[in-house]
């Protein structure tokens, strides 16, 4: 047996390959016609002249992506971590139980009286009998069975695949059992096979949301600075980190959509005087019908990362001009930067150096970056499964994204000022002289103008190119899902998934951050990967190998 | 019924928190063990991405399943455009020696015609490049992934299977069901140490759990040859494990049916008599008797028997899952003295009640058997029943919480313990790993309440 030294062969640090290269050996086993779609989809980052990159764009069939669909993103992003909610997938059995209890949101009730659904998964479990002739009867009864068995605030109706198909008219039963037992009742045409990826989902979700139940709550929110957090989905109890961060700060955050959020939140939202928006990708565009209808304006945060949590904070207390506000936070931020760099201190040393790419997502591929940063690890590329071009290039870009079809078919709300409700935080003068010290409402610079020249960003990448990649830049950690976790770790590659974090986490937050920085040292120092000869051993000279083992 | 499903005496209209996933899952991941073999869901992207996820967790292991990505228009017009596409991408990219389709519910509620599609795929593909595809019907309002892993088993053998000379290429074909990899190459060495070629249909056991050498394979090494299928139509005799079989859907039948070879059938061999009965049918098959290092396994088994008799006579325990590992378990259970109290699964193929009730556990009495039911009934069944422990899958754990019992796992999927595909059920090596763990987490349970916290034996 070869011997293995488990303390030297560690993760050594490669130099990279020229990009223009790299991309060229993506692109080759293509055949011609694939090879011209997917090259747009892949840009060599320059951020003195930004590249346009192709994103949201259908996936071509018998090619494995790393995406799921608009049920997926409805019922189990988006609606999924709210625990009061009780949610009904109308269809046969499947999605519902895939959707079961897989994505790690953690909700904590107030009291022993609250409720939480979030452990249940209800479904029609449609039969071919209900395929034939129907199934609103059976929705129509599953939905009494619900409300007879728990008595919930509201209960929420997901249309999978079939429904669209057999014509049950799920909305006209929901206001039918709404004005019956007279909660709120509404549902969501999330069938899977809408729009490219789950981000049609999140918008059919956030698109109900916005009417059926924002708005709604008439009872007034205490506190003098009222945040709203969007974006924000709780996994790993991220949510949990940053409720505790504004209450030290003093900051009253009314809701979270959807992290550790109820019904009661969501109808008070319209009460906050200021949207923090954390994943662009899946709800700036509510941010935006927000501030239309209630005049709250919207800024984009980043809680992933020490550095950037401070920064958030800081803008939060700028926003509100409070001399009191701004003290708390200062002295917030000064307690958890000294705290974080103690860890980074540790860490870093044991890191410094090594690369990552970040595959995942619709914001975390940008997010993370930060968190690599402070323990110096470099992003060699990156890439959101499911964003669209203003992630990549930022918001600049909105006014030039081709409307395709699949976009056509998520409805677009139009918004008025609400006749009642509607208050401008702030006036047009006050926008304006906070512009003047660069502070922007309204924008996201998205990921690629912050990656390093001659960098890669990969939109929607597939299995085959995520393995070249591997080959030829040989990272001490690729980030991505469980569905490429152990392809990639059978490459000798640790796999970080930022979907579930492992099962680890918080990672939002300085807290978030330590525990980031010790699960990275984890991974890619872990003696493990010494006993895996990857293929770019295999396939050195003789000598550089016995040189390897002399290390 | 259940309190929580009382409806005023009609059955519940929705299942909460369900014992069974679907149709295309099992088929998945049956093509998984064929060799060379890439599996293909005809539907939209997101079942393949569910189905990936579920089995990758289960056996963390990469599980690739290709789709024909289904688009609003597909849904509307039919999925023969990307069916073709789909089949040529796949092709190039893996080079496979087979396509094994599953369809999604929605490709069936269209109705879209797959014998024409794959007729109009074959025409506009270049012969010889075209890998052989293979088909099977399971939509997901038509019952379980177990019933979906026996359609693609049949599917199989319908589309492949030869008849030939008597034995000229395999003395046995062993549909072995929804066991584990590990259940798998026991099996492999069981069957090889009496001598008997064999054909196991399906063998993920390399597929779902490979080693790891630094070199990523895109179609993982091993599964049952393609040629070894075809041949399996002139195999001296089949034995298929299980009985809950809907119509048509008897691998052992079906390849009776088509190739005329004599079909055995056997519930999984768990437990000692199970175990006996199997070995029984390789002795007659291969004209040997039992070999001496079986015979010494079963030896142990009985003194693990007698060693734990004190820790399990009496215990009760709740069994559920697929309908056959349920009633495998069962008639074990009853060997070591613990009562099934409940026995059930999501699936309702009336197998399951109809094989528990020929066995001594159900004459024994005291046995709740709930088909088509969910784990909101197995809660409800399990309280009522005073349960001592539950065993079963992953999936149970919020129940085993509730009623701070402890959970032994087997099945699928098992998400939350590393080595899913290590757990042995087959045999007396996996009976005799299955009466460990049941005796060890009744004792550990005994011990974390006991005052001095620890126990002699």
């Amino acid at each position: 047996m070869p011997e293995t030294d488990t303390d030297n062969l560690l993760n050594r640090v490669e130099p990279a390959p020229d990009p223009e290269t790299a991309k060229e050996s993506l692109l080759k086993s293509y055949p011609i016609k694939v090879a011209r779609k997917r090259t747009k989809h892949m840009v060599v980052n320059n951020p003195a002249a930004a590249p346009v990159i192709q994103a949201n764009a259908r996936t071509i069939p018998g090619i494995i992506t790393q995406r799921g669909c608009s049920y997926a993103g409805c019922k189990g992003v988006v609606l999924g971590p709210t625990r009061d909610i009780v949610n009904i997938t109308h269809g046969p059995i499947g999605c519902g139980y895939y959707s079961w209890l897989t994505r790690r949101n953690q909700t904590r009730t107030e009291s022993d009286q609250d409720h939480n659904y979030i452990p249940y998964c209800f479904s029609t479990d449609m039969q071919e009998q209900e395929i034939v002739f129907g199934g609103e009867k059976k929705l129509e009864a599953a939905i009494q069975e619900a409300y007879d068995l728990f008595h919930p605030k509201a209960i929420a109706v997901f249309a999978t695949c079939p429904v669209g198909l057999i014509g049950d008219d799920i909305h006209q039963v929901s206001k039918r059992m709404r004005e019956k037992l007279g909660i709120n009742v509404f549902a969501f045409s999330c069938e899977g096979y809408r729009g490219v990826s789950q981000s049609a989902g999140h918008h059919i979700a956030n698109n109900q949301l916005f009417k059926h139940v924002i708005g709604r709550g008439t009872t007034p929110v205490e506190g003098k600075f009222r945040i709203n957090l969007l974006g924000e989905y709780n996994i790993g109890g991220d949510a949990f980190v940053l409720e505790d961060l504004f209450e030290r700060c003093g900051i009253t955050l009314v809701s979270t959509f959807s992290g550790n959020s109820t019904v009661d939140g969501f109808e008070r939202a319209h009460m906050a005087d200021l949207n923090c928006v954390m994943c662009h990708r899946s709800i700036n565009y509510v941010a935006d019908m927000i501030e239309k209808k209630y005049g709250i304006p919207w800024f984009k945060v980043n809680f992933i990362g020490a550095n950037s949590s401070a920064k958030s904070l800081r803008r939060i207390a700028q926003y509100f001009e409070n001399e009191e506000l701004t003290a708390r936070t200062e002295q917030v931020i000064a307690e958890e930067t000294a705290k974080a760099a103690a860890v980074q201190g540790r860490i870093r040393p044991r890191c410094e150096g090594k690369t990552a790419m970040l595959f995942v997502g619709g914001s975390r591929a940008h997010h993370y970056q930060d968190l690599f940063k402070e323990i110096g690890m470099k992003t060699v590329a990156a890439g959101y499964e499911f964003a669209h071009r203003d992630d990549y290039e930022g918001r600049r870009v909105l006014p030039d994204i081709k409307v395709d079809a699949d976009s056509r078919n998520i409805e677009e709300l139009s918004v008025e000022p609400d006749a009642e409700l509607y208050n401008p935080r702030k006036s047009a003068d006050d926008i304006a002289a906070y512009k003047a010290r660069e502070f922007h409402f309204n924008d996201y610079d998205g990921m690629m103008p912050e990656m390093e020249e001659g960098t890669l960003s990969i939109d929607d990448i597939s299995h085959h190119e995520t393995e070249r990649l591997i080959e030829m830049y040989r990272p001490a950690v690729f980030c991505a899902g469980i569905k490429e976790k152990y392809a990639v770790q059978k490459m000798g590659v640790p796999c970080k998934q930022l979907h579930s974090y492992d099962y680890g986490g918080p990672y939002a937050g300085f807290q978030g951050a330590m525990n980031f920085y010790e699960d990275i040292d984890r991974m890619v120092n872990a003696r493990a990967w010494a006993f895996i000869d990857p293929p770019w051993k295999k396939r050195t000279s003789p000598q550089l190998t016995a040189h390897y083992g002399d290390q | 019924m259940s309190a929580a499903h009382d409806t005023g005496g009609a059955p519940a209209a929705a299942t909460q928190n369900a014992c069974k996933a679907c149709m295309p899952l099992g088929a998945c991941m049956a093509y998984r063990g064929v060799e060379g073999a890439v599996p293909f869901l005809h539907g939209p992207q997101g079942c393949a991405t569910y189905m990936r996820r579920f089995l990758i967790g289960h056996f963390r292991e990469p599980v690739d399943i290709a789709c024909s990505s289904f688009s609003e228009e597909t849904a509307i017009f039919g999925g023969a455009a990307d069916i073709h596409t789909g089949l040529a991408n796949v092709t190039r990219a893996y080079h496979p020696a087979m396509i094994g389709i599953a369809t999604t519910c929605l490709a069936e509620t269209i109705g879209d015609d797959m014998t024409m599609m794959l007729h109009q795929h074959a025409e506009k593909t270049e012969e010889g490049n075209a890998p052989l595809v293979v088909a099977a019907a399971t939509p997901s309002y038509s019952g379980t992934h177990a019933d979906g892993f026996h359609a693609a088993v049949c599917a199989l053998v319908n589309a492949l299977a030869e008849s030939g000379a008597c034995g000229e290429a395999a003395d046995v074909v062993c549909f072995t069901n929804l066991v584990s990899p590990a259940d798998l190459r026991y099996l492999k060495d069981i069957l090889a140490d009496f001598g008997l070629s064999y054909v196991l249909l399906p063998d993920y056991s390399e597929t779902l759990d490979r080693p790891t050498a630094g070199e990523y394979e895109k179609i993982p090494k091993g599964g049952v040859p393609i040629d070894a299928i075809r041949g399996a139509g002139s195999a001296r005799a089949s034995i298929t494990f299980g009985a809950a079989f809907r119509p048509g859907q008897h691998p052992g039948t079906a390849l009776l049916d088509k190739c005329g070879v004599p079909a055995r059938s056997m519930g999984l061999p768990v437990g000692i008599r199970a175990s006996d009965l199997f070995l029984r049918h390789l002795e007659e098959l291969s004209g040997r008797a039992t070999p001496e290092k079986h015979t010494a396994e079963r030896g142990r088994l009985i003194d693990t028997y007698v060693d734990a008799h004190k820790y399990l006579y009496g215990r009760r325990a709740v069994v559920y899952g697929e309908e056959d590992l349920v009633v495998g378990i069962a008639s074990f259970l009853d060997e070591i003295g613990v009562v099934p109290v409940v026995c059930a699964s999501g699936g309702r193929s009336g197998g399951m009640a109809q094989a528990l009730s020929g066995t001594t556990a159900m004459q024994r009495g005291g046995i709740q058997v709930l088909e088509d039911s969910d784990f909101v009934d197995i809660g409800e069944a399990a309280e009522a029943a005073k349960a001592d422990l539950l065993i079963g899958n992953s999936r149970g754990v919020g129940l085993a919480r509730r009623l701070d019992i402890p959970l032994v796992r087997v099945g699928m999927p098992v998400h939350d313990r590393i080595g899913a595909q290590r757990i042995q059920h087959l045999g007396y090596r996996g009976t005799q790993s299955l009466c460990d763990r049941i005796v060890n987490a009744l004792i550990a349970r005994d011990q974390e309440r006991s005052e001095p916290g620890y126990m002699t034996m």
